[in-house]
């Protein structure tokens, strides 16, 4: 699934136009990103939480030559899911 | 930020009342759950990429008391973020690190 078959669904389900509901799906992913940019967490209930986290700089290592080298401070996003989501996926499945 | 600013600041930036944009927004999230759901996989050019990832069962063990436990199949959702977006989360960072002036 990519964006412009959820864009087809938003049309199909909610009476925009096309180029309406296009417009809005792009504003809604264009949000969440501009939000997790300034290292705000979002919360979406039922779905899950993306959070940034702030990593501190480590020591890694290059696997092929075990060549050590400092992986820099960095600012990186997860996306912890909801236990709603979780279930959903699982459902059927686990009652057996 | 939680669904509800999300819906708030979608209704501010377009010209649709509150109502219609969290019905819409509530449909985005509805519409990648269901997709996940059949095992789909959905990938938003710049945020990232949804995957479901089918775990077959196994003994696992309480990390505490030591017991084994059998732990059944399950499916479990992991989001891989898209390059543009570990970018742009990273960059501020180093943005705000020159101006100390404030």
């Amino acid at each position: 699934m990519t964006k412009a078959d959820i864009i087809e669904q938003i049309y199909e389900k909610v009476g925009f136009s096309k180029k309406e509901s296009a417009e809005i799906v792009e504003l809604v992913f264009d949000t969440m990103k501009e939000t997790l940019e300034k290292g705000e967490k979002i919360k979406i209930s039922g779905f899950g939480n993306f959070v940034v986290r702030q990593k501190r700089p480590r020591i890694g290592r290059n696997p092929q030559t075990g060549e050590e080298i400092e992986i820099s401070a960095r600012k990186v996003m997860t996306f912890r899911p909801s236990q709603v989501l979780k279930a959903a996926l699982n459902k059927g499945a686990s009652e057996a | 930020m939680n669904k509800s600013e999300l819906v708030e600041m979608i209704a501010e930036k377009t010209k649709i009342t509150k109502k219609r944009a969290e019905d819409v927004v509530n449909l985005i999230f509805d519409i990648m759950v269901d997709a996940m759901v059949k095992g789909d996989r959905i990938e938003i050019r710049g945020l990232g990429s949804f995957v479901v990832k089918e775990y077959g069962a196994y003994t696992g063990r309480n990390p505490r008391t030591g017991e084994s436990i059998q732990v059944s199949p399950k499916k479990l959702p992991f989001f891989k973020v898209g390059k543009e977006l570990r970018e742009r989360v990273d960059q501020v960072e180093h943005k705000e690190e020159k101006p100390p002036q404030t």
